[in-house]
């Protein structure tokens, strides 16, 4: 054991190396909040031994807007525009797992064009989310710009579409307790079917920069690798679960909505590592493009909204519910109680951003900085999420 | 200190003007100058929340900020000139914030972007959010929206370029930096047993005036 340099004698902390047979001193850096890779205003306090990760604090709550307790103080619709805020790059789905929740509170059905257009909105989201993370894993690889510019033009694309529905580029507020808040037009529909025909192409040109790249493949493949058994023990979800290849999607398991109606497969990885979850997402994008062609083709006629439910003065008996959704970065829920009252008693968000990002030490340790950066790159975080 | 540019040239705009055409460009050092630092803001590769999303957005080929010489984010403060506060800043960050701020050099200026950097926004009421980061730094710009559109962005980085333009290089209305007395740093708030103390920049947010309540007869 060696003695540090930095030791604080009033406080008593100090670091030391953990391998005996290694002399020098172990040296801690505090990445963060403030860092261009950290995907926002997380923080980490690595301890390295030379180059090497021997220890990784996470501190979080650099964005924590008390969520939570404002929704525990404004009405049940009154959240809804604080949920677009969570993960802020998907408030579609984050919309309807809060959506979900309500509904199974409240016992609120939802007409079948409603959960066919929340079908079509949620692979649309997911399309976005993953093309955008493929686009920052890039960059944190340190190819800056190219992948990422190509990302944001599709992207954009789909935030078009978003907008001339809802009225709102990010934050799209879209979903309502028993249906969806305004009715595509065919117009919309013709220019969502055109999107997701060129995105093929698009995915294929992607892929032919990326997949085969030597320096990608150098810099991914065997790095943070994540055991199923680890997974699973952590809770961990989505992508990132299914990279260690555990068969677990909640569009296959639960079945919600009308996801049964749909041909699709859940791709699988090997490896468990930063490639397996590159390349998850690349297949996942692909099936996402499949049900999409589904669900056009399947779309019914009918009311989007059902009339029974009732916006103004809505209170839900007392009782509670879970209501979960496949999220682009795992499994999103919200647990609601309610005491009879119009706002909910207790609201909480299993948020997955913040749950999968727990194993991040565990993936981290025995790599250098340069790879730490990947593997949370990987992870896909969103700090509106993660500390909510 | 005498101002050292004449108050009147002794030429017209519309003299200028017709010079101009004729390939003759008649200007003056300050002119020339704030020309020349307007077109090179170089922001802070700094982002918050939902707002710094679109601040990527704005940077990327379908807004191109590089059309107003902007495009280069500097994830080190000491390169940067530009501050873009771009969303919520809480209680836990404004140390932060303000220290990022105290580490750019002047010239400076800063943009809030969102209503969260302006006023806390959606989220004002939550026990954890700062009530506008305009409390602690000196805010240029001020951009609405939750978040602002990439357009709004632009829009508020050319009013910006705006303000840089008409700043005097010397005399009283120079910029704080120029000043002989000025102090370019703010103080850095530090987290309290309640709130983060002091609350606020007593020299940007000075205390409101007393509320003088009509006594009962």
């Amino acid at each position: 054991m060696n003695a540090s340099p930095f030791t604080n004698p009033s406080t008593g902390a100090h670091v030391r190396s953990v391998r005996s047979d290694l002399p020098g001193d172990l040296m801690e850096v505090s990445m963060g909040p403030h860092h261009p890779s950290t995907h926002g205003v997380f923080r980490m306090i690595v301890t390295l031994d030379g180059e090497t990760i021997v220890r990784l604090k996470p501190v979080f709550g650099y964005l924590h807007r008390n969520h939570e307790k404002l929704a525990e103080n404004t009405s049940y619709l009154g959240s809804m525009p604080y949920t677009d805020r969570l993960d802020y790059l998907n408030s579609m789905t984050n919309n309807w797992a809060y959506a979900r929740a309500v509904e199974q509170l409240a016992g609120i059905a939802v007409p079948e064009r409603a959960e066919y257009v929340r079908v079509i909105l949620a692979e649309l989201t997911r399309l976005l989310n993953h093309t955008c993370l493929a686009g920052f894993l890039m960059q944190d690889c340190g190819c800056s710009g190219t992948p990422l510019m190509y990302a944001f033009r599709e992207r954009e694309k789909i935030l078009d579409l978003f907008e001339s529905l809802s009225g709102s580029r990010m934050m799209c507020n879209y979903q309502r307790f028993g249906g969806c808040r305004v009715d595509p037009s065919a117009d919309w529909l013709a220019r969502a079917r055109q999107l997701v025909e060129e995105y093929g192409p698009f995915l294929d040109e992607f892929e032919a920069l990326l997949t085969g790249n030597e320096i990608l493949l150098a810099r991914t493949q065997g790095v943070g690798r994540l055991s199923a058994a680890l997974a699973i023990n952590a809770g961990v979800t989505g992508p990132m679960l299914r990279a260690t290849g555990v068969n677990h999607d909640l569009r296959k398991v639960d079945g919600y909505g009308v996801y049964p109606r749909f041909q699709f497969r859940i791709p699988l990885g090997e490896h468990g590592d930063v490639y397996d979850r590159y390349m998850i997402r690349i297949l996942e994008m692909r099936e996402s493009l499949a049900i999409l062609r589904q669900a056009f083709a399947g779309l019914p006629a009918g009311p989007i909204m059902n009339p029974a439910a009732k916006l103004r003065g809505f209170r839900p008996k007392v009782g509670e519910a879970y209501g979960r959704i496949e999220g682009p970065k795992g499994e999103i829920g919200f647990h609601l109680v309610s005491d009879g009252g119009p706002n909910p008693w207790r609201y909480h968000v299993r948020a997955p951003s913040f749950i999968n990002l727990t194993i991040l030490e565990d993936l981290c340790l025995g790599h250098t900085v340069a790879d730490a950066v990947i593997i949370l790159g990987s992870i896909d975080i969103v700090l509106g999420e993660v500390d909510r | 200190m005498s101002d050292p540019t004449p108050t009147n040239p002794g030429i017209t705009e519309t003299e200028r003007d017709e010079l101009r055409r004729h390939g003759i460009l008649l200007t003056g050092l300050e002119e020339l100058y704030n020309w020349g630092r307007s077109h090179s803001v170089w922001p802070l590769n700094f982002g918050l929340a939902c707002c710094a999303i679109e601040m990527i957005a704005a940077s990327m080929a379908k807004f191109d900020i590089a059309r107003f010489g902007s495009e280069v984010f500097r994830p080190s403060p000491r390169q940067a000139d530009l501050l873009i506060v771009s969303g919520t800043v809480t209680k836990k960050m404004a140390p932060q914030v303000v220290r990022l701020w105290n580490q750019m050099p002047e010239p400076k200026y800063c943009i809030a972007m969102g209503a969260c950097a302006i006023s806390g926004g959606p989220f004002k009421q939550g026990y954890n959010v700062l009530k506008g980061i305009d409390r602690f730094i000196p805010v240029d710009i001020y951009i609405p929206g939750c978040p602002p559109r990439p357009e709004a962005l632009l829009h508020g980085l050319v009013q910006l370029q705006e303000k840089i333009r008409n700043q005097a290089i010397a005399g009283p209305d120079a910029p704080r930096h120029l000043q002989a007395e000025g102090d370019c740093n703010c103080p850095i708030p530090e987290c309290g047993a309640h709130d983060i103390e002091p609350a606020q920049n007593g020299a940007l947010w000075p205390k409101p005036p007393e509320l003088v309540r009509p006594t009962k007869s």
